[in-house]
């Protein structure tokens, strides 16, 4: 396994095939195999948005538009052309990727807290957008999406096959990710993370790199998005709304900000909370969710998995 | 009737005045937005929030906030007043208990942040945004109360062309008269001086005896305080909604966006000239008119990107 990285020491090795294996199993333990498949399509998410803001620096407020982009084009795809789920789910995929293009292109020309704000309006854009156009059913949604077959073959109407579908993608993210973040494309962006100016002098043409890492995260959130609809049956305005493009900041930040598995960490937190609170809360939650976020900002900057490995680093210096 | 493109003329000027109104919105709140972030380095997301927070006021004055029952848990405690102002009084209430809600955001929160990167203030502030917002869904629930016009600004001028709402007139004339007035605070007097100082450099600013720190706990709390005025301001003219903050705030970073950060003056012209835009765009173009903005943002940000009157550092 030496290709995932010389950065993943044994522990972090152990503790991700642990977790595959409690994945594998956990739908026959009782969890409702349709709550973890919802979670996975956020983790993949989170993943994705952590490629930009852990590894590259880019703080986008406006990822929701990929996430919730694709679920429409995926949930039209599904409904009106009757296409089989996988070329569905790469049509989603490809609408983010060209969204990514056009949105990255645009913002990568400012940085820091610009590129913060020029994503997230130009976010509010598509959701008009998405808002006012016809194929997306506007206020209600598109609803009742059936999920077909997959390959024209395996049901997915069965929530274990689907179950597994979600994993076996949710696997192969985690792993382009790391490769990603572990090649030498991924040092130049840790590179423009830590100083551009200086990337810019070794000669490295940043912007492009830049808007590459843009239109990739930007594919990976629609694949979560367009997942999310063959899970849910639905695409609805919510998935675009910057609330949700919020949400998945929170759960990069809570599971920690720039660690690999932190985000994937963080999504189950905050999609189990909010399962969690929905039927307790009500219209609570979304004061619960902004005082995490201020908790988090204030108080847990490093996040689960950024104490984790602090603490294991502390013990390590001890020893 | 006359007609310009096809257009009534009194449809026009009508939504151009809309249009106008909704700029001076605009106006105050991107001022608010860049005097916080040009001393604080905080994008402050929470501004729609207070914005909204200064709507409610006011029309809770109007309604009667009663402190001789206030429900906590299952008692009732009488704390022993009961407030009930009009429009006039709101307009200091207003921007005063905003203001207030400044400084304990500041105070507590926003001051641990500043040594760490800009990102955590917006994030932070986001948060605060949820909260405040998520608690008025509670309480008030998501549809819209309308505040009546105060009683002497009712009534419309006829200025021959077009048929003016008196109302829509003084928000104009008010957010101007504030606008400059802010803008001649910054730029023309002592105070203002050692506030463009302490954006350059804080240090030395601290070190020639003036109290730094006290300097930026007002200077969010002002901004805030613009927030909440803008939102009196427009109690009458819009549905009072928690909601009516988190549209606008995005169309406000849009606005920043475009006039360029830096400038006090460029987010004041590019607030009023943005609404006008919208106002146009609403009567030959409708469908585009919520996103003109964001539009326009775009091309912006590919011809100067540091914005209109922003200078490239």
């Amino acid at each position: 396994m030496n290709w995932l990285g010389q950065g993943v020491d044994r522990a972090g090795k152990i503790a991700w095939i642990a977790a595959l294996a409690i994945l594998c199993v956990a739908p026959f333990l009782g969890v409702y195999p349709i709550f973890v498949a919802q979670a996975l399509c956020f983790a993949i998410f989170a993943m994705a948005f952590n490629l930009l803001l852990g590894y590259t620096g880019l703080l986008s407020f406006g990822h929701a538009a990929f996430f919730g982009g694709a679920a429409y084009v995926t949930a039209w795809l599904l409904q009106e052309k009757h296409l089989t789920p996988e070329l569905a789910l790469l049509g989603g995929v490809a609408g983010a990727a060209a969204a990514g293009a056009v949105v990255g292109a645009i913002a990568i020309r400012r940085q820091g807290i610009y590129f913060a704000m020029v994503t997230l309006a130009l976010s509010q854009m598509l959701f008009f957008f998405f808002l006012q156009a016809s194929f997306t059913g506007g206020e209600n949604g598109l609803n009742g999406i059936e999920r077909g077959k997959l390959f024209g073959l395996i049901p997915l109407d069965n929530d274990l096959a689907l179950y597994f579908f979600v994993l076996a993608i949710f696997v192969g993210v985690f792993l382009l990710v790391l490769r990603i973040v572990h090649s030498p494309y991924g040092q130049v962006l840790k590179a423009i993370r830590e100083n551009e100016p200086r990337a810019i002098s070794l000669g490295y043409n940043v912007d492009r790199y830049k808007l590459l890492a843009f239109v990739l995260s930007a594919s990976l959130a629609g694949l979560g998005g367009a997942l999310k609809v063959v899970v849910m049956h639905l695409a609805t305005l919510g998935d675009v709304r910057w609330e949700q493009s919020g949400e998945v900041i929170l759960m990069t930040l809570l599971g920690g900000l720039g660690t690999f598995a932190g985000p994937a960490v963080g999504a189950f937190v905050v999609v189990g909370l909010q399962n969690y609170l929905s039927d307790r809360a009500g219209s609570w939650t979304t004061v619960i969710i902004g005082a995490i976020f201020v908790l988090c900002v204030v108080a847990f900057r490093k996040g689960f998995v950024g104490e984790l490995l602090a603490w294991q680093k502390r013990r390590a210096k001890k020893a | 009737m006359t007609e310009i493109f096809g257009v009534p003329i009194q449809a026009l000027f009508g939504q151009l005045m809309l249009g106008l109104v909704n700029g001076s919105f605009y106006a105050l709140l991107s001022l608010g937005l860049a005097v916080i972030f040009g001393l604080l380095g905080v994008v402050n997301f929470a501004h729609g929030a207070m914005y909204m927070l200064g709507a409610y006021i006011a029309w809770l004055g109007y309604d009667g906030i009663d402190l001789t029952h206030v429900q906590v848990g299952s008692s009732v405690l009488n704390l022993g007043v009961k407030f009930q102002f009009n429009f006039w009084v709101a307009l200091l209430v207003g921007p005063l208990v905003v203001g207030l809600v400044g400084v304990v955001v500041e105070k507590a929160m926003l001051k641990r942040l500043y040594k760490l990167d800009p990102l955590y203030g917006l994030l932070l502030t986001f948060g605060l945004a949820l909260i405040v917002q998520g608690v008025f869904l509670q309480y008030y629930g998501s549809s819209g109360q309308s505040y009546d016009t105060p009683e002497a600004l009712t009534g419309a001028t006829n200025l021959g062309f077009m048929i003016l709402p008196n109302y829509r007139g003084f928000v104009v004339a008010a957010s101007l008269v504030i606008c400059f007035g802010t803008w001649f605070l910054i730029e023309r007097t002592r105070l203002g001086s050692m506030l463009r100082a302490g954006t350059e450099n804080p240090a030395l600013v601290q070190a020639f005896g003036v109290n730094v720190p006290l300097m930026v706990t007002l200077t969010y709390a002002g901004g805030a305080a613009l927030a909440g005025l803008a939102g009196v301001l427009a109690a009458p003219v819009i549905q009072v909604t928690p909601l009516m903050g988190s549209n606008l705030i995005i169309v406000v970073f849009a606005v920043v966006v475009i006039g360029g950060m830096g400038s006090i003056i460029g987010s004041i012209v590019t607030g009023l000239v943005l609404g006008l835009v919208e106002g146009l765009t609403r009567v030959f173009y409708p469908e585009a008119s919520n996103v003109v903005v964001f539009f326009i943002m775009a091309i912006v940000l590919m011809i100067r990107p540091a914005g209109l009157f922003g200078k490239e550092k």
